[in-house]
């Protein structure tokens, strides 16, 4: 009893707003920050887990490794443009590769719920062996269990993943300088949009996929190209949005990005007009942003663009020498305001 | 995109700025009645573009920051039941009650869900014969008709276990009450566009008689915007009081006629409580005594709610354009957007959202806002002419 009480005294909850999860923990958003760097991070205090990176990078028998892992629990489980299982082995063949490492080895885990077709299975399991193939890694350990009915969603999946770091360079937040410029690998949005269309109902006058793709193989043209690669971050649940803002406050300086050559592909512009999202918070699955010094930018964007996933890359903005952290944007009709994180989940809007 | 970037265009804007700034002689305060032209206004900065003279309130029109803290709670305590979906526009989930919102029931095993449409929520009661369902019918003029067809095609199928909260509200006595008001400081009004698409502008022409205000139907996107203000700004300087229609485009004088039928089939004009202003009478929407078989509030037994509002939060003068949402004490300390004392922080139309959202770093490192401030205070009350004209 009273070590329970001394366990108490030392060890407060570190969330005390919400009694409870919500799905807004899980969002990408504020509440998701909030909920590592109160609870997670100062469980483990490891200087690892300390650079937020998408994976952790160290050194093990002489070999600079990385190490990443993921879950997904998307709903549905099939969409236009992949499906739970290539998801779960992009997600994480592009942690990796944010790490600058060339991914070579998978784990996987299914947690499978009492009473899914059997047939539903062997197509996730098929579509994990055919990303796997495309994305040139060997899935070599898993686990299998099964949930009661009800008590999950089908499939749930988490992948880990080891990678090879096989140069010099440091890419990570860290190493982001003002007057580095900003590359985005295509456009965005397309993963929130057809996630979204799904489970709505929705119907557009052309489908929109999903931009669901590995990154591995632009990021080894920009290494093996001798890029002077700053930093990589792919953008997964909270869109682009998000991922500069962590950017922004890893480093402390501004970003400052331009709406105008952001690419968002007309359905997906027009879908978020008629839901109220705006297409910098939505999810993709296959896109990146790339810091990089200006004299290297011409030359990356050139490698970028004869990779078959990156091929829509541009520039999209800049790192500046203010401090402060955030990300500001240039409007279409020549003003500046903040792009901020938000809470939670986007809401669609009443009207 | 067809349709739509076409009004964000750059070089119309400049262009529509110039012509406020030829044509303005006068300070002016606007309110914009939407408060998604309230985020349009702060997401696109274009108050930045504006002459100093012209300073822009905002107004009420957010509904889910007018929706009374006590239906919110009776939401809540519907949503809590275990023979019950709640259904509701998502923007409602996260609008705080007295002691939970509508996420924190959903967290507590709850089944509360978020749908685009009422119609889906009949289906979903056609599915799920042994539960009751229930839809959080929000909103102004603009969600009334599809809450109306969902309630008369529930009766017309003979659905029993689908019902409605109703809190709907109008946008015509929010602004009699506003211009009606003894420290009201509005002179000119950008009229809600997606209102005015369903009930027409014709109601606001006695409005804009009564009060000597101009009154300009605007749509949403920049260049509208900046347009509806324009032609608010010349009125005012030409000493003209008429209703304009900037929004030609969606809008016709008399409306959609078959939303409107299906509006008055089912529901009738009653008193409504706005969330921080307080009752308004004949400013709402309540279901007809042929469909109170399909009011929530009887169904559960609900009535007799009433709540505490917090005391730090002011959204009731923000929203009727007495106070800015960094003005207030509580803005950006104890309320925030995830830890919302108010509506108005919530909200994808809330002002304080906005101006949390975008203009957080500049209040912060104590920057002038442009048009908003002392200044901006004192150039009205030393142009007496100029006030005088908002008053009836």
């Amino acid at each position: 009893m009273s070590a329970i009480k001394d366990f108490t005294l030392t060890c407060p909850l570190p969330i005390t707003d919400y009694p409870t999860v919500t799905l807004a923990h899980g969002g990408g958003g504020k509440l998701m920050h909030q909920l590592i760097e109160k609870m997670i991070l100062p469980a483990f205090q490891s200087p690892l887990l300390e650079t937020r990176h998408d994976g952790a990078v160290f050194s093990l028998g002489g070999a600079r490794l990385a190490f990443t892992t993921d879950s997904y629990v998307v709903n549905p489980l099939f969409f236009p443009g992949g499906d739970i299982g290539s998801l779960a082995i992009n997600g994480t063949v592009n942690d990796l590769s944010m790490c600058g490492a060339r991914p070579f080895y998978l784990s996987c885990g299914l947690i499978l719920e009492e009473g899914l077709p059997m047939e539903t299975l062997w197509a996730v399991v098929q579509s994990l062996k055919q990303a796997a193939e495309a994305a040139g890694v060997q899935l070599v350990t898993g686990d299998t269990k099964v949930v009661d009915r009800g008590k999950g969603d089908g499939v749930f999946i988490n992948t880990a993943g080891v990678g090879l770091v096989e140069h010099d360079l440091t890419i990570a937040p860290s190493s982001v300088k003002a007057g580095d410029v900003v590359l985005l690998s295509g456009d965005v949005g397309r993963h929130g949009i057809a996630i979204m269309a799904m489970r709505q109902g929705l119907e557009f006058e052309s489908q929109i996929e999903s931009d669901c793709a590995p990154l591995n193989g632009a990021v080894q043209a920009l290494i093996d190209g001798k890029v002077q690669v700053h930093c990589l971050r792919d953008l997964t649940r909270g869109g682009l949005g998000t991922t500069l803002i962590e950017i922004a406050e890893a480093t402390g300086l501004q970003i400052m990005i331009d709406e105008k050559k952001i690419p968002v592909r007309d359905d997906v512009a027009g879908a978020c007009e008629v839901l109220g999202f705006d297409p910098l918070y939505l999810a993709n699955e296959g896109r990146m942003i790339v810091f990089v010094p200006e004299s290297e930018v011409a030359h990356a964007l050139e490698l970028l663009r004869k990779s078959p996933h990156t091929a829509g890359a541009v520039e999209i903005g800049r790192v500046t020498e203010k401090r402060g952290g955030l990300v500001k944007m240039k409007s279409r009709i020549g003003t500046t305001r903040i792009i901020d994180m938000l809470s939670g989940e986007q809401l669609p809007r009443i009207c | 995109m067809k349709y739509s970037s076409e009004y964000r265009d750059a070089d119309a804007a400049q262009g529509y700025a110039h012509e406020i700034r030829r044509i303005t002689k006068h300070p002016w305060t606007i309110m914009e009645i939407c408060g998604g032209q309230t985020h349009a206004i702060v997401k696109f900065g274009l108050d930045e573009l504006l002459p100093k003279e012209i300073e822009l309130v905002h107004g009420p029109g957010c509904p889910v920051c007018v929706t009374p803290l006590e239906l919110i709670d009776k939401a809540v305590q519907i949503a809590g039941r275990k023979d019950v979906i709640f259904c509701s526009f998502g923007d409602m989930l996260r609008v705080p009650g007295s002691e939970v919102d509508l996420f924190g029931i959903k967290a507590r095993g709850g089944d509360v869900r978020i749908l685009y449409s009422p119609l889906d929520a009949l289906k979903i009661a056609k599915e799920n014969p042994t539960k009751e369902v229930v839809f959080f019918a929000v909103g102004f003029e603009t969600t009334a008709p599809a809450h109306a067809m969902a309630v008369y095609m529930a009766k017309q199928q003979g659905i029993k276990n689908f019902s409605v909260l109703v809190s709907h509200v109008l946008v015509p006595p929010a602004m009699e009450a506003i211009l009606g008001s003894e420290t009201n400081r509005v002179q000119g009004f950008l009229a809600a566009g997606h209102v005015c698409a369903i009930m027409g502008y014709d109601e606001y022409i006695p409005i804009a008689a009564k009060y000597k205000v101009p009154i300009v139907v605007t749509g949403f996107e920049p260049l509208d915007i900046l347009q509806g203000i324009c032609m608010c700004v010349a009125q005012l300087e030409e000493g003209r009081y008429t209703v304009e229609n900037q929004y030609t485009r969606a809008v016709t004088e008399g409306g959609n006629h078959p939303a409107q039928h299906y509006i008055k089939e089912v529901f009738r004009v009653v008193n409504r409580k706005w969330r921080g202003i307080g009752e308004i009478g004949a400013s709402g929407l309540g279901l007809r005594p042929e469909y109170a078989e399909f009011d929530a509030e009887l169904r559960f037994d609900v009535s007799g709610y009433t709540a505490e509002e917090s005391p730090l939060c002011i959204s009731g003068l923000i929203m009727q354009g007495q106070k800015k949402p960094h003005e207030c004490s509580a803005f950006g300390k104890q309320c925030t957007p995830e830890k919302p004392l108010g509506a108005p922080m919530v909200s994808n139309e809330g002002a304080c959202a906005a101006y949390y959202r975008y203009r957080r770093a500049e209040l912060a490192a104590g920057a002038a806002l442009t048009s908003v401030g002392a200044d901006g205070y004192a150039a009205i009350s030393a142009a007496p002419a100029a006030g005088a004209k908002g008053k009836a």
